[in-house]
């Protein structure tokens, strides 16, 4: 079933598919940041495909001078029952990629993390605001080089 | 920056949101009027410390904006710094209602990164405390709705038996609901006849028990009322926002983890799975209810099919070794000082490993560099994408809905926040 | 309570003290904050198998301005702090503080940039609760506690006046410690 919807994209977008990766049976596609939005849409709407279901969204830090970002989207097909991931690099030059909350609106809140942990900006989001952390944070705990106990006094307490 | 003006920045930009929402006021009275309201993080219907800030025209509400991030934890800052095994700790707090089932989907997902399989008693076990913890789990999201609806006794009495089901937990793991019970590769330690018998002797008066709570709420006429058709989504809603667990099976979708992708011993076992079309707060409290008698089910199943046999799999570089063996082998005891300081060393890879929890698709993402703890780990919780359909449930509704329709949705905090 | 302006330091205030303080130890109001997963054995110590109202302490009001006894169950996080905060200020005085479990009194397993590492950074507490969660019992010991400070008259938010006899059976005291 897989194999078909790989063979597929790699049809549809030879340009865009930069890797395919296979570990304890699962797929994972690296595609260009540019058209993720296209290859998303096709995987939804296309018969054979029919990835509906987005189970998660979430970024990583590679830690590396080039595309340190990783977004990660974790899908599912509730008719076929199989799964697929995608990915995507964000270089830390450049922090935006777009959104892909028109293809599947629960993929707002996720993204909404991904951002308030790594601070990756979606184009096309209509609410990227902090998810977690209060408004006032400056900064993106999840990076690799943020310190596990925070900056000190970056979120006031009120007063004793 | 002091804390006056922290304050000032986070109101101005929720009330920035509240003000983006295409909404339509009228006025017919004086009295009719916009209003803005903002339920929690402190109120007792909104099960922890979800804060909604909601927009009245009147009675209804006009626009929703739930804000989380009150329980954030650091979970997964905190799991890039510990190693696989002491992660397992952290799992129970994550949907605290239900421990167990959320250390056996941890482990599953390492597992499944190290390439064990644990043995035939071993996911027997996991699958018989899995289904105890959904029972318990439900019993609460039950009597908390009940409660919040307005019918307190329901609390009491599903909490009584709870209390039973933590009599066992503890006489299992030594611990009320911080079990921590679940290994890589196998269990903290075999599960001993007298928790079998617990179990048996648990389950043989329960359905009784459920029964009383049964015909308490289903034959109210008001708590009935009280649900039937509030918070309606439809198909195409729930399945956009990804919703899962008994939340998406109300509205018509087997979507259930332990039929379509079946881990443990699932597909050995014969259960059903209670699904419904309305999609209302009153489906999923049935939804709920149909799931723990099934859950029932599937316990005495595994406790008659359960083999005997060893409760760690043969991987002497990946599983903790038995205390007794460290103590008397040489070998055992610098496994165990191996497995300790330097940790599992999965392979490098990624891997996300789902499964069907008590609130919905639980899953786990992590990525390994080869390293001892995890370069990076993903939890997918279920109360989380649960929460992101509130808005939608209850804008158009009457604000005393809003309680109703949280109670249903069963979020757990702890999950949702991370 | 004002009488002790009207009557003075005297032999009858004292004992209206005492008598009061006795009415309020059996009659404690909880708020209970139930923030995460200690809240959940907050709810046992309150339901039928651990029975708080034994204590007196069952009627749990889920408004400050009707509470005398703060319970913080679960992880307090920034965020939460000055919700907390905001909550224990709106309670009438006098109020006593409990931090249930290794959470909020000392940050517990949480080491991490969002988890205030104890309540007691922005709150005076009056009774710790060790444990992760602690179990009910633990908590009904720590309500036992507090049972005890009222009526030892230790309120912290309305200071006692400190009479003679009590400051030298202080003294006393201190020395039979000292001396032992
Ligand atoms: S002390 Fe333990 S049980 Fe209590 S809130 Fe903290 S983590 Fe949860």
């Amino acid at each position: 079933m897989l194999t078909t919807v790989i063979e597929k994209l790699k049809l549809h977008f030879s340009n865009s598919i930069l890797d395919v990766r296979e570990f304890r049976g699962e797929t994972t596609i690296c595609v260009n940041k540019a058209d993720i939005v296209k290859v998303c849409t096709f995987l939804r709407d296309d018969e054979s495909c029919s990835f509906n279901y987005c189970s998660d969204v979430c970024g990583a830090d590679a830690y590396a001078p080039e595309n340190r970002f990783e977004v990660i989207y974790n899908l599912y097909s509730l008719s076929y029952k199989h799964r697929i991931r995608l990915k995507i690099f964000v270089d830390e030059s450049d922090l935006h990629c777009p959104s892909v909350i028109s293809v599947w609106p629960g993929a707002n809140w996720p993204e909404r993390e991904t951002y308030d942990m790594f601070g990756i900006i979606f184009d096309g989001h209509n609410d990227l605001r902090r998810m977690y952390m209060p408004e006032e944070f400056e900064y993106f705990p999840l990076r690799k080089d943020f310190p596990m106990m925070g900056v000190p006094d970056s979120i006031p307490l009120p007063r004793k | 920056m002091n804390i006056d003006q922290a304050m000032d920045i986070r109101q101005q930009k929720i009330l920035a949101a509240l003000e983006n929402k295409n909404t339509s006021v009228y006025f017919d009275d004086a009295l009719d009027n916009e209003m803005i309201l903002n339920m929690g993080p402190q109120h007792p219907a909104t099960h922890g410390v979800l804060r909604l800030l909601i927009k009245l025209d009147g009675e209804t509400v006009a626009a929703c904006v739930p804000e989380l991030g009150y329980l954030h934890r650091g979970y997964e800052k905190l799991a890039e710094n510990v190693s696989y095994h002491e992660f397992i700790p952290h799992t129970d707090r994550l949907d605290y209602l239900s421990p167990l089932m959320n250390n056996t989907a941890y482990v599953l997902a390492v597992e499944k990164l190290v390439g064990i399989e644990a043995p035939k008693r071993v996911q027997y076990i996991r699958t018989i405390i899995s289904e105890m913890a959904r029972i318990s789990s439900h019993l609460l999201g039950i009597g908390a709705l009940a409660m919040d609806v307005g019918a307190l006794t329901v609390f009491t009495w599903t909490f009584r038996e709870r209390e039973k089901m933590y009599d066992i937990f503890e006489l299992l793991t030594g611990a009320r609901f911080t079990t921590s019970f679940t290994r890589v590769g196998g269990l903290a330690h075999d599960m001993t006849p007298e928790v079998i018998t617990a179990i048996k002797e648990f389950i043989a008066q329960f359905p009784e028990k459920l029964n009383e709570c049964i015909t308490m709420l289903n034959t109210n006429r008001i708590f009935v009322e009280r649900m039937d058709g509030v918070g309606v989504i439809t198909q195409d809603q729930a399945i956009a926002m990804g919703m899962s667990g008994p939340n998406i099976r109300a509205v018509g979708i087997e979507h259930d983890l332990r039929r379509t992708q079946p881990y443990l011993v699932y597909n050995e076992l014969d259960f059903n799975i209670p699904v419904l079309n309305d999609g209302d707060c009153l489906a999923r409290y049935y939804v709920r209810l149909n799931e723990v008698k099934e859950s029932v089910k599937i316990v005495i199943q595994c406790l008659d099919k359960m083999p005997a046999g060893p409760v760690h799999a043969n991987e002497p570089k990946k599983v903790l070794p038995r205390k007794e063996q460290i103590y008397t082998r040489m070998e055992e005891l610098i496994h165990d000082f191996m497995l300790i300081n330097f940790g599992v060393n999965p392979p490098v890879g990624e891997v996300y490993h789902a499964v069907e929890a008590s609130k919905g698709e639980l899953g786990f993402y992590i990525q390994s560099r080869g390293e001892g703890h995890p370069w990076r780990l993903k939890i997918r919780s279920p109360s989380f994408m649960n929460l992101q359909s509130t808005s939608l449930l209850v804008e158009g509704g009457m604000i005393s809905d809003i309680v109703a329709v949280l109670g249903s949705l069963d979020p757990v905090m702890g999950e949702a926040d991370k | 309570m004002g009488l002790e302006h009207a009557l003075g330091d005297t032999a009858l205030t004292t004992t209206i003290d005492s008598a009061i303080n006795w009415c309020r130890k059996n009659s404690l109001w909880p708020m209970p904050l139930g923030i995460s997963c200690c809240g959940i054995e907050m709810m046992a110590f309150a339901m039928p198998r651990f029975d708080v109202a034994r204590f007196g302490a069952e009627v749990f009001r889920f408004s400050p301005r009707q509470a005398d006894l703060l319970i913080v169950a679960g992880t307090t996080t920034y965020k939460m702090a000055t919700v907390v905060r905001k909550i224990y200020d709106q309670m009438p005085d006098p109020k006593w503080v409990i931090a249930m479990g290794a959470c909020t009194s000392s940050g517990g397993m949480y080491r991490t940039y969002s988890v205030v590492q104890g309540i007691d950074q922005f709150l005076p507490v009056d009774v710790y609760v060790a444990g992760c969660p602690p179990r009910p019992d633990n908590l009904l010991h720590a309500l036992i506690m507090i049972q005890e400070k009222i009526q030892r008259g230790e309120s912290r938010s309305t200071p006692m006046t400190v009479t003679a006899e009590r400051q030298e059976q202080q003294l006393l005291q201190i020395q039979g410690i000292n001396n032992n």
